[in-house]
């Protein structure tokens, strides 16, 4: 049973209640050892709460989160696909998660050697050259896929090249990042099966291109048929392929993306390999690249000399660092074992079995809903959910009440060019029945629509919290805690 | 291996319901000359219980701050957390959700990173903090962004005691867009004062840190006081344990602090993931980087908390955003946040004093020692700089044979400080060690070549 709690942590601190973590310190005095005008006048308004206090609040606020242990969830373009316990337990052996990132190489070895691999299947899986495990999540690995594109084009004497041009289906980061880099982006259009308007690309594409970044399946969940070709016109044109890998899922052990034309991409670690989501992080969004991008990693790379392995940094035309030390390591260790669990037929099993539940789903569901591109999808699929308003209700209407039926709901109003859309990605993890009762849920919500449409309008109706008035908390914005005063 | 569920008997079915003879027929759209067509050159899959032996194996070649007592610092701290922390963050709900894009159903992991905001505020002095951000290094790329955002000049003053690695991250970020940095020097160990106001009138931001690299205390607010008199953001880089004693850069009038709360509940882990944090000034709420939550009502008028100001994110602004950030650093911010709740006011004191104390009877210990030497006078927190007559690497390898992970080799970032080495000591780290390390210290100084 789930207690009415709403309480802040704060507002459960009593004067004088504490844990006993630590002992009383036995030193000298800190006004000795440091100058007064350096010392704060007031401690920070920490809580004041006893251990089993701490425990219950943050467990009881666990419970208040739909979660894949707990919950059918998917998102769109997120790959909420089931995180083994293992890799888990694994990331937090002393001997990975005790580590220090300044120790001497020497006495990281075993860190050192699983980095080293696990960029080889990174190369493998994706048919690249060389891999950098450094960026810390999917968006920092673009930023820095992108200053590998601009490098080269540097030192080519190519600093007329300033355009990316981006499919409009792309996910928001991609044009950001662009802007981040200093090129600027130029949207293409798409056309009317969901793939790149070549037309329109060959319009845009000139000597002042720079790159084409490309999500490859797409997010509409459909694999671009024409890539090669696309990625020869750039190549022609003088242009590289970036591939925003986000949707890498649908295709692993199938098709890679070094053998259709691709330049350089990133992963995301937390959505094909699994590592957890965590309520929004960490990700880890490692770059792989073609030989002739990979002078331009940042540093240090993790480099084998003779049995034992290195950090190596004399790499002149590197772009330099994108984050301190070595990427979010732990995820490295969970994906390492994802990978190794999987072996090559696992891995491609995982490809087949996502897009299969994909299709299976879109089955169920395509006789009453409007799918948006009539043809086999990948790992998902979208629904264009502008019929919904003849019936009265809108697409956030269906999420919402799909929480009522214990689903999270797909992305919704995402991608842009797909009117009210749902974007649903069941993932490989899910079996049968699962798809069974979301699609039976899905298509109920249509008949409440017709029959109780009241009960769609206000859904959700058994969350801790109705839906929110988020215009008030932009307009008054109140982004912290604070105690109100005794009058 | 795999975690696949449905048997072949689904499979067959579920293929009838789609209209395809085989799982191929779905792939049909990627042109057959670019299919694979073999198998992934990857070593075969394993069951659990050979991957744990594996793995056991792996970690097994690294030696760790549980194996050996550790003095390194330079940005990473290995710090007590309570069990409670692995506990409760560690249940499947928090670890195995994602971005709170549904309000309704996320109400707890929005609550966290709420209370996350607040004690960030209170710890830093400043108004607002967002919902958290890759690691220390990024966090303070994102408040040059800010600063760049909220100015026309295009040069950042860089105190030369920012973190070094810091500083490369900053570099590779904003000069392949033609920002300028320019390094501040020090005297004693602090960031030099003297001429900064003149430096600061052509400068977008003026970039500290506090306590430094060398773990030397800065005037936060003569820093402040320079940079605002030139028209530059002030922005410091703090340690979140040192803020439980030490003024915070809100009330020395910084506009921006950023830092790590890796030191609160998250593992070390080799440089990573971490929880960086940005707080600012609420003057520059519409130049904050990453997710918001803010706190609203619904319908009933029960209080509930949403993300906020999405408008300055990504998704909605795409190439006019300044900022490219997707995900936050969610579990381990509820890591912090957990240790923060559990330590609570008293427990913050006793880490942040500890810290202190230890670090300075280390520092007594090891400058009794001949030939030993702190290179600076400024104070410190619980970090600070030696000389000695051997280079830190090969003193590390004597010190390693005794037990001890030594310090952080000063010599490859700074040039000016020969046989120089960063020596830490936190709460972990008792009165005996430090005897221990002091004995250990003196014979691997007197070890022959």
């Amino acid at each position: 049973m789930i207690v009415d709690d709403t309480a802040l942590i704060f507002e459960k601190s009593r004067h004088g209640r504490q844990t006993h973590l630590l002992p009383e310190p036995d030193g000298a005095p800190v006004e000795k050892l440091i100058p007064k005008k350096h010392l704060r006048k007031t401690p920070p308004n920490f809580p004041e709460v006893a251990e089993l206090e701490v425990v219950r609040h943050y467990t009881r606020l666990s419970q208040k989160a739909f979660s894949i242990d707990t919950n059918f969830y998917p998102l769109g373009s997120c790959t909420m696909k089931y995180n083994p316990k293992i890799n888990e337990k694994i990331a937090s052996m002393p001997g990975f998660a005790r580590l220090h990132p300044h120790q001497p190489d020497s006495e990281v070895q075993g860190a050192l050697q699983l980095m080293h691999d696990l960029q080889g299947y990174l190369a493998e899986i994706s048919g690249m050259d060389a891999v950098t495990l450094q960026p810390a999540a999917g968006a920092q690995g673009e930023l820095t896929g992108i200053l590998l594109i601009k490098a080269y084009h540097v030192e080519r004497g190519q600093t007329g090249r300033i355009e990316v041009l981006i499919p409009d289906s792309a996910h928001g980061t991609n044009p950001a990042t662009c802007t981040l880099a200093g090129f600027k982006a130029v949207s293409v259009k798409s056309n009317a099966r969901g793939g790149v308007d070549l037309d329109d690309l060959k319009k845009k594409l000139s000597d002042k291109t720079a790159a084409l970044m490309i999500t490859n399946p797409s997010t509409l969940g459909l694999f671009e048929e024409q890539i090669v070709t696309i990625a020869k016109l750039m190549h022609d044109a003088g242009a590289q392929v970036y591939m925003d890998g986000a949707n890498m899922n649908a295709i692993q052990g199938i098709t890679r993306p070094g053998d259709f034309g691709i330049d350089v991409m990133h992963f995301n670690l937390h959505k094909t390999f699994s590592t957890p989501h965590g309520g929004g992080g960490p990700g880890s969004g490692p770059v792989a690249c073609k030989k002739h991008l990979e002078p331009y990693l940042p540093i240090p790379r993790v480099v084998k000399v003779g049995e034992g392995y290195a950090l190596g940094y004399a790499r002149p035309k590197s772009i330099g660092r994108v984050k301190a030390f070595f990427g979010n390591f732990g995820m490295h260790v969970r994906c390492y074992a994802y990978i190794r669990t999987h072996g090559p037929e696992g891995l491609r099993r995982n490809a087949e079995n996502a897009v299969l539940n994909a299709n299976y789903l879109m089955s169920l569901v395509s006789g009453r809903f409007k799918i948006a591109f009539d043809r086999p999808c990948m790992h998902e699929f979208v629904i264009d959910g502008s019929p919904l308003r003849k019936l009265g209700i809108h697409t956030l209407d269906v999420a919402k009440r799909l929480l009522d039926y214990g689903f999270h709901p797909p992305t919704i109003y995402f991608p842009l060019i797909v009117k009210d859309c749902l974007m649903i990605e069941p993932t490989e993890s899910e079996n049968r029945e699962t798809l069974d009762q979301f699609a039976a849920a899905l298509i109920k919500i249509l008949d409440e629509a017709k029959t109780n449409p009241d009960l769609v309008h206000h859904a959700p109706h058994t969350m801790p919290v109705g839906r929110l008035d988020e215009l008030k908390a932009a307009r008054e914005p109140i982004v912290r805690y604070k105690p109100v005063k005794a009058s | 291996m795999d975690y696949i569920q449905n048997a072949s008997d689904d499979a067959a079915a579920m293929l009838k319901a789609v209209g395809a003879k085989s799982v191929q027929e779905l792939f049909t759209s990627i042109p057959k000359d670019v299919r694979l067509g073999r198998a992934l050159d990857l070593p075969a899959g394993m069951t659990e219980q050979e991957l744990l032996a594996h793995m056991a194996g792996l970690a097994a070649r690294n030696r760790t701050t549980d194996s050996h007592t550790s003095f390194i610092g330079g940005g990473a701290y290995s710090h007590f957390f309570p069990a409670l922390v692995d506990q409760v963050a560690g249940r499947g709900e928090w670890v195995t959700s994602y971005t709170p894009y549904q309000a309704e159903a996320s109400q707890g992991t929005l609550q966290s990173i709420f209370e996350y905001q607040t004690l960030i505020c209170e710890l830093t002095g400043l108004d607002v903090a967002n919902a958290s951000h890759y690691d220390g290094s990024t966090a303070m790329a994102e408040s040059v962004a800010m600063a760049l955002d909220h100015s026309d000049r295009n040069r950042i003053l860089v105190s030369a005691a920012v973190n070094p690695q810091y500083r490369e991250v900053l570099k590779t970020m904003f000069k392949q867009i033609g920002v300028e940095f320019v390094e501040l020097a020090t005297f004693e160990g602090a960031t030099s004062t003297g001429g900064l106001a003149e430096v600061a009138k052509t400068a977008a931001a003026v970039v500290v840190q506090s306590p430094n690299y060398f773990g030397v205390i800065e005037d936060l607010a003569e820093l402040a006081r320079a940079a605002h008199e030139g028209g530059a953001k002030a922005v410091a880089s703090v340690n979140p344990v040192a803020l439980g004693l030490l003024e915070p850069p809100g009330a020395c009038g910084m506009d921006i602090a950023v830092g790590d709360a890796q030191p609160f509940g998250i593992e070390t882990s080799f440089g990573g993931p971490w929880c960086g944090f940005i707080a600012a000034k609420m003057e520059l709420i519409r130049q904050m980087p990453g997710r918001l939550v803010g706190q609203t009502v619904d319908g009933k008028g029960r209080r509930g908390f949403c993300l906020t100001l999405q408008a300055r994110e990504q998704h909605i602004r795409r190439e006019k955003a300044s900022s490219n950030i997707c995900t936050n650093q969610a579990l381990m911010a509820l890591r912090a946040t957990i240790t923060m709740s559990a330590l609570g006011r008293e427990g913050l004191r006793r880490m942040a004093t500890l810290c202190v104390q230890r670090a300075h009877e280390l520092h007594d210990a090891v400058t009794s020692i001949p030939g030993v030497s702190r290179p600076h006078k400024s104070p410190f927190f619980h970090e600070f700089a030696i000389q000695t007559p051997v280079e830190a690497s090969v003193l590390n390898e004597r010190l390693l044979a005794r037990g001890f992970l030594g310090g952080v080799d000063l010599e490859k970032s700074y040039q000016d400080l020969p046989r120089g080495m960063l020596l830490c000591a936190t709460e972990r780290i008792t009165k005996a060690d430090i005897e221990r390390f002091r004995g250990a210290l003196a014979e691997a100084l007197r070890e022959p070549r």
